[in-house]
């Protein structure tokens, strides 16, 4: 920096001109925009739409085209994710082949899957048969799945552009977006793709724990992610992310603390759901 | 509601729909003289100076050749383009002598990408050749290639008025129609939930692909001989405006409900089949509630009105996405429609030649069997008032991007989907009812 440019750098002042136009919103008109969300209402919706379904579970030979297969098959995808996904392995649930639906005694329900599974990056396939099982009871607990017959597509090898990018950012680059990712178009800066994978695959330990038979995960959008600094070997973020539940049609929202290195995969150290938006739009507007 | 704050100084307005007009004029000054420079990272401030001393403090900043500074505007408000090595050096200097300013343009290449983007759309938007079906389109956009549609092919497409939206926007409706009187008709419904773009966007595509392949597309030319086609491309223009302005993932319509801070209602919950049954809700916070009534919903009452005055509609299919479903009632109750096998046949057919162009495979079946119980939808009320074949479609994808699907699959989509429409269509005119 020049000595013209060394105009005195005093410790910076508070902007005292707070008319931030960038983030005013648009015309919040006279709906009641207060900022307080009502946490009794935060589940309602779903659980409505819960207590809908319960009358129409399966039990016995499913057929795999219908929603009950096709919702535990999900779960799997979730499972696999926080398994084995990383910024350049990422799953999804390409086809279910059968099904079945038995009740544990006084436990919970299991389905047995015969499905397909994609790795979406590599744009591969390969039949698994899985094992989910939903209990029952009061206290919501999560889902456990077993997984056989698919090492291979498991076992892809991603790990090299898995190393360049870990070490790009562990000692070069750093993070930080300021669209979301995808964008209301559906596009995504290809250098910030693989955080919008890693961002799906923290999320997906979300997804695993809250699924139910009366719940469909997808991630929406990645509202925002950060990388932190760290003092060990992981690297660290912090993301907002916005996902869908296909069933009550909720846009719940999620943010995270996550580590990630190559050797480790994903690690959730923090979740916390952000309370449900009606009116405080702001939060979502599209970009 | 927070306040806007006071200023010392001119009042000015700012509600952000001006400023974002004045900062795109301002970029489209611009635009000639610096469209070949690259302004990334380049911010604009807004200086205001409260007195003569700060004003020359101000001017003092021209001299310093280093910063590259840029005035567009020397008296107060003084407005400065910052190249991004400046930046910190100005706000400290602005700051140490206490002198007010506010960041105008966070992005300058940003302001003036998005001026091209819009300036292009615009442009190309002359006629339906040069439109851009591979991209999404604003509200008015879409209204706008309506128009140019009928003005391109006046004794083919007019345009219709069934009602308003509850903010007052127009619901139109395409009619294709080679003549005749009250023609048996096939209705297509795209955009009943605002987030769902690629559905009409695809509604775009099928209105150009009718005009375009009357006269050369054999099957289609024998339907629009005898049956008229409908298309209402924004069932949800409210819902669809504010996914742009505000919040990309808004579902419902705009409706203020009454003793409620929550807004919307889901238009596909409004209807009057099964209505306030399981699969939808009564609380005006969820994303499925179903209203105050069946049909309490102008969307919903215009159509209902039209099918029914119409009389003669002989299929009623309404398009969503996602998901990768071809799907038929009911979805309010288990009870199997009475024509479920020939919808089955049919739904079988039309996702066969739906996957002969890409590949993309979807699931067909009852709503309440392949997706989940849902009451109040349109078309159950549909079959139930006669219209046998009734169809929802699910578009693409299977949640990968799910909403936001890229732009670039709305032409694939659309052109897939439009082979298993004819499926739909072509059956629908050979087996008259």
């Amino acid at each position: 920096m020049g000595l013209r440019r060394a105009i005195v750098l005093v410790a910076l002042m508070e902007v005292t001109w707070s008319l931030n136009v960038t983030t005013v919103g648009p015309k919040t008109v006279s709906t009641d925009a207060s900022a307080h969300p009502e946490p009794a209402e935060e589940n309602t919706e779903q659980k409505e739409a819960a207590t809908a379904e319960e009358d129409v579970m399966a039990t016995g030979e499913l057929n795999p085209n219908h929603y009950p297969a096709q919702r535990a098959a999900k779960v799997v995808q979730h499972y696999l994710n926080t398994r084995y996904g990383s910024p350049y392995k990422l799953f999804g649930l390409k086809q279910v082949h059968s099904g079945n639906a038995e009740e544990v005694a006084d436990s919970g329900r299991k389905y047995q899957l015969e499905i397909s599974v994609h790795e979406i990056i590599s744009n591969t396939q390969e039949k698994c048969s899985a094992e989910v099982f939903f209990p029952s009871g009061a206290k919501q607990l999560s889902p456990q799945v077993q997984v056989s017959a698919c090492e291979e597509i498991l076992k892809l090898d991603a790990k090299s552009e898995d190393e360049a990018l870990y070490q790009q950012y562990k000692t070069n680059k750093t993070v930080r977006t300021e669209e979301r990712l995808p964008d209301s178009h559906g596009h995504i800066d290809p250098e910030m793709t693989p955080f919008w994978h890693l961002s799906i695959v923290a999320s997906s330990f979300i997804m695993l724990k809250e699924s139910t038979e009366n719940t469909l995960y997808n991630v929406a959008q990645v509202a925002n992610i950060t990388q932190l600094a760290t003092e060990n070997e992981q690297l660290k973020f912090d993301c907002h992310v916005l996902l869908h539940d296909m069933v009550s049609q909720e846009i719940p929202q999620w943010k995270l603390l996550f580590t990630w290195s190559p050797a480790e995969g994903v690690k959730v150290l923090h979740t916390e759901q952000l309370p449900h938006i009606h009116e405080r739009e702001k939060q979502a507007k599209p970009n | 509601m927070q306040p806007l704050k006071k200023m010392s100084g001119p009042r000015v307005c700012l509600s952000y729909s001006i400023i974002m007009k004045k900062l795109v004029a301002f970029a489209a000054l611009l635009v000639v003289v610096l469209s070949k420079g690259d302004f990334h990272g380049h911010q604009v401030f807004r200086i205001v100076p409260k007195d003569d001393a700060q004003l020359a403090l101000v001017r003092v900043l021209e001299d310093i050749l280093d910063l590259e500074l840029d005035f567009w505007r020397w008296v107060t408000p003084v407005d400065v383009r910052v190249p991004s090595h400046s930046l910190q050096v100005v706000k400290s200097y602005l700051e140490n002598h206490r002198i007010k300013y506010f960041t105008m343009i966070k992005d300058l290449q940003a302001l003036l990408d998005e001026e091209q983007r819009q300036m292009k759309s615009v442009a190309s938007a002359g006629n339906s050749d040069s439109f851009d079906y591979t991209n999404y389109h604003t509200l008015s956009e879409i209204y706008s290639f309506q128009d140019m549609l009928v003005a391109e092919n006046p004794k083919l497409v007019s345009k219709m008025v069934i009602g308003q939206s509850y903010e007052g926007r127009l619901l139109n409706v395409l009619k294709f129609s080679t003549g005749g009187s009250n023609r048996p008709a096939i209705w297509i419904d795209t955009g009943i939930h605002a987030r769902e773009w690629v559905s009409p966007a695809s509604g775009i595509v099928f209105a150009k692909k009718i005009v375009t392949e009357y006269g050369t597309d054999s099957a289609l030319t024998e339907i629009l001989n005898k049956m008229d086609i409908f298309l209402e491309m924004v069932v949800n223009p409210d819902g669809y405006h504010f996914t742009h302005t505000d919040n990309r993932m808004w579902r419902k319509n705009r409706k203020q409900n009454r003793d409620s801070r929550c807004v919307g209602v889901d238009l596909n919950r409004n209807w009057n089949a099964g209505f306030g049954g399981h699969g939808s809700s009564n609380n005006p916070c969820s994303e499925i509630y179903r209203g105050t009534r069946a049909h309490s919903e102008p969307e919903v009452k215009s159509i209902v009105n039209f099918v029914k005055s119409h009389g003669n509609i002989k299929a009623f299919i309404s398009i969503h996405s996602y998901s990768q479903m071809l799907l038929f009632p009911y979805g309010y109750t288990k009870k199997p429609a009475k024509d479920q096998d020939e919808l089955d046949q049919v739904a079988q057919k039309a996702i066969t030649d739906l996957a002969s162009l890409y590949g993309t495979s979807y699931r067909y079946g009852s709503i309440i069997t392949t997706i989940y119980q849902s009451s109040g939808g349109s078309i159950d009320w549909t079959y139930n008032q006669g219209i046998k074949y009734s169809y929802t479609f699910e578009l693409r994808d299977t949640g990968h991007f799910g909403f936001i699907l890229p732009a670039n699959q709305i032409v694939p989509t659309a052109n897939e989907t439009w082979l298993a429409l004819k499926v739909i269509m072509d059956h629908t005119f050979k087996n008259p009812y």
